[in-house]
């Protein structure tokens, strides 16, 4: 299967899993009203579409304005062939990880990583951690403050490191690149998955079990998978909701037996 | 001029600059509207304050890590737009593998300063900008009503009792690690042909340090009632897993 079926395939899966995420979401929890955080709420989706127009504006624009400074403007038939070919995987990728990591985001946290980039490997962890040093549970009022302000700090933090490690560039720049912390550099991710696989594998064994099993088998028998990491979120993600649901549904009749 | 002080001149600083300098205004204009709003419906100040110090502490070496990145495609795009790039909307994986394939549709063999020209870079700069802009524009149009759906503020009749939503994305995260831990193993097993156990076993090696440190901090939070640990228990199991890559790296 090439690159583009499996990002076809998962982008179904990926509305199949949201459609999944947003049903059991709504059915079971909602926030109670509150005046003052529905305030909060209306103004975050005027203000979330504002800032992100202005960015996506200055975005498309900066180019442009670079090319007044440089004597030559971007080849627009070039972007135009060059989206057809590299773009639309893109574009895919994008309503993939739209429709999955909005949940886990909320609306200001969503609003605010979509403009900042970086999820997989920072902003969902984050938010996911913040929430749960806090016990803020999905849904409410506390997971939307939470989750606005973990993604918001760490975009800040994000901003001053680079902001800084630009300045310093001259100085820095033979430190980071020592072939002695090449390794340090190239496993950040592995360093930060590995960390988050024991802080939920441990009290949810039953639900990750499946999960691991299946995706490692998939990984050692396909190796070309590994190129897809980020689309086999997908079916991983999935199985372990479904299996979630299994056991959620378990305890709720079992409660009622009680 | 060559080509990389044109790309590192003051104006591309200026124009990229002000980009990021309006991003780091939103994320505050979030932030403090977010406190607020918790302190307005009876929130906890001092769990916001722990998430903030534990989002902040787990940022940091994400943060240097892709300061790497912004120093790889410096040496072929100059500072200003990798640092932009980074600092807003991009992501690590995503922006050298756009910048590499922009790069081959303007018609350069590799991404480099070497055959870099004016009309080249702003056309790379407008093709990064235009392939990973969808999320945002997804944003715009449908995060309300998204949102809207996930709480259930569009059904007039609530129920009540524990939900299931929790868990989902418990769930959804659970799913997302074990496909990067599996990811790892067959890299390690199959990497270098089926089976061969030959392929890349330093993210997985990795993730053990990581995995062990972390068990290490829930021991110290759990038996030891040291509760503070937990704030930096992501960071410090980092730091670690990463350290151990430097050992390793040099061992072996």
């Amino acid at each position: 299967m090439d690159n583009e079926n499996i990002i076809i395939n998962n982008t179904e899966n990926a509305e199949e899993t949201a459609e999944i995420i947003a049903e059991t979401v709504s059915e079971t929890e909602t926030a109670p009203a509150n005046p003052a955080f529905e305030k909060y709420s209306q103004r975050t989706h005027i203000i979330g579409r504002i800032a992100s127009g202005i960015v996506l504006i200055m975005l498309l624009g900066a180019p442009f304005i670079m090319g007044l400074f440089l004597g030559a403007m971007p080849d627009l038939g070039a972007v135009g062939k060059g989206f057809l070919s590299v773009g639309l995987i893109w574009t895919i990728s994008s309503v993939v990880e739209y429709l999955v990591y909005t949940p886990m985001l909320g609306a200001g946290g969503g609003y605010l990583a979509f403009i900042t980039g970086n999820l997989i490997n920072m902003k969902i962890p984050c938010a996911i951690n913040a929430r749960d040093i806090v016990g803020a549970k999905s849904g409410t009022a506390e997971n939307e403050i939470i989750s606005t302000l973990s993604i918001a700090t760490s975009s800040l933090v994000t901003i001053v490191v680079l902001a800084l490690g630009v300045l310093l560039l001259a100085p820095l720049q033979p430190v980071l690149q020592s072939p002695a912390l090449q390794p340090a550099f190239e496993n950040v991710v592995p360093a930060l998955f590995g960390a988050m696989a024991y802080k939920y594998f441990r009290g949810n064994m039953k639900i990750a079990a499946a999960p691991l099993l299946i995706m490692s088998a998939l990984f050692v028998l396909v190796p070309s998978l590994t190129g897809s990491t980020s689309f086999m979120i997908i079916p991983s993600g999935i199985m372990a909701i479904g299996l979630s649901f299994i056991y959620f549904k378990a305890q709720q009749k079992k409660n009622a037996d009680k | 001029m060559n080509i990389l002080s044109q790309l590192n001149s003051v104006p591309m600083y200026m124009i990229c600059g002000g980009i990021v300098m309006f991003v780091a205004l939103v994320c505050l204009v979030f932030m403090v509207r977010a406190y607020r709003a918790g302190k307005a419906i009876g929130m906890d100040t001092s769990k916001m304050k722990r998430a903030i110090i534990a989002s902040a502490t787990f940022s940091i070496l994400p943060g240097v890590g892709i300061l790497l990145g912004v120093i790889a495609l410096s040496g072929s795009l100059g500072t200003p737009w990798p640092w932009l790039r980074l600092s807003v909307i991009g992501a690590l994986h995503y922006e050298t593998q756009v910048a590499q394939a922009a790069a081959e549709q303007v018609g350069m063999n590799t991404l480099s300063s070497a055959e870099m020209t004016p009309k080249a870079f702003t056309t790379i700069a407008l093709l990064m900008s235009v392939c990973i802009m969808w999320g945002m524009v997804l944003s715009i149009f449908f995060n309300k009503r998204y949102s809207k759906k996930l709480t259930g503020d569009d059904k007039p009749e609530k129920k009540k009792g524990p939900g299931f939503g929790d868990s989902a994305m418990t769930a959804m995260f659970i799913g997302l690690v074990c496909a990067y831990i599996g990811s790892y193993l067959g890299n390690f097993v199959s990497g270098n042909g089926n089976f061969t156990f030959t392929g890349n076993w330093m993210p997985l090696a990795v993730a053990a340090v990581s995995a062990l440190t972390m068990a290490g901090f829930i021991w110290l939070q759990e038996k030891k009632k040291q509760a503070w640990v937990e704030s930096f228990s992501v960071a410090g199991s980092m730091i670690l897993g990463m350290a151990a890559a430097v050992l390793l790296g040099m061992a072996f």
